[in-house]
């Protein structure tokens, strides 16, 4: 029995050296190579999975995406993001009609915001993705754009 | 000294750092074709941006082909404050590297 107690100690500790050790090498991640896998996929699940691991982010209100309802030119479309959500670690858009859907994927350091801005590719019509990662946890919003290629109005 | 490709306008107000930035690139997919040749176009694009501020890293930004020519990229901080320091570099798929500083106002 007291072997036992002593194995379980061991295994716990052993548990919680592993959990302190992912924490030490978080700012090694942000330096991670370009995650070429999830950028290649065909599918947005496929590259949140590969990128974060999970392909099934929560529905959230506090992820706010500001881009146009209709894009007149779907080789600019300005997009913004804004995550209310505090301890927010990345930032990811994904455009569903594209042929690889991750777009742009941003890790905020100590003292970022929850907040980016660029412009991307849209292929067609189709939902732009917000996914935010924050305390361990992925949350999404979602908003559809409509694309008219090399038209003018829509 | 050839020009810069990186443009950046860094503005502090009320503690929080807001950083715009433009880069001279482009962005080519990989999908596309060249129209006369019926060739694809080799992708040509920025993997990755980093953003420096009194040297410590805030923000990094990955892309792919589908970030739009020229990229716009802009994004908020605190700490650091007006007269300091911020550089921003960047690197391509085919080892290219470019990267400017400019001081916050």
């Amino acid at each position: 029995m007291k072997e036992l107690n002593r194995r379980l100690f061991l295994k716990s500790s052993l548990a919680a050296g592993a959990v302190t050790g992912t924490g030490l090498l978080l700012p090694k991640a942000v330096l991670a190579k370009w995650p070429a896998n999830a950028f290649h996929s065909s599918t947005p699940d496929e590259a949140l999975e590969k990128l974060l691991g999970n392909a099934h982010p929560v529905e959230s209100g506090a992820i706010k995406i500001k881009a146009p309802d209709i894009a007149e030119n779907g080789a600019v479309v300005p997009v913004s993001v804004t995550s209310g959500i505090s301890g927010t670690e990345s930032i990811s858009i994904l455009s569903t009609g594209n042929p690889t859907p991750l777009l742009f994927s941003a890790k905020l350091g100590p003292g970022a915001k929850g907040f980016v801005s660029t412009r991307i590719k849209m292929a067609k019509t189709g939902k732009v993705v917000a996914v935010v990662k924050a305390n361990g946890k992925v949350y999404q919003a979602s908003k559809a754009v409509k694309v008219t290629i090399g038209g003018c109005g829509g | 000294m050839a020009k810069s490709s990186i443009k950046i306008r860094a503005k502090e107000k009320g503690g929080v750092v807001t950083l715009k930035t433009l880069i001279t690139h482009p962005m080519e997919s990989g999908l596309r074709k060249n129209k006369k040749t019926g060739k694809l176009i080799p992708a040509h694009f920025i993997e990755e941006v980093t953003c420096e501020a009194n040297g410590k890293k805030v923000f990094v930004a990955e892309m792919s082909g589908g970030v739009s020519k020229n990229p716009y990229l802009s994004f908020k901080f605190t700490g650091a404050h007006k007269g300091d320091e911020v550089k921003l570099s960047w690197v391509d798929n085919q080892g290219g590297s470019d990267s400017a500083t400019a001081k916050i106002r």
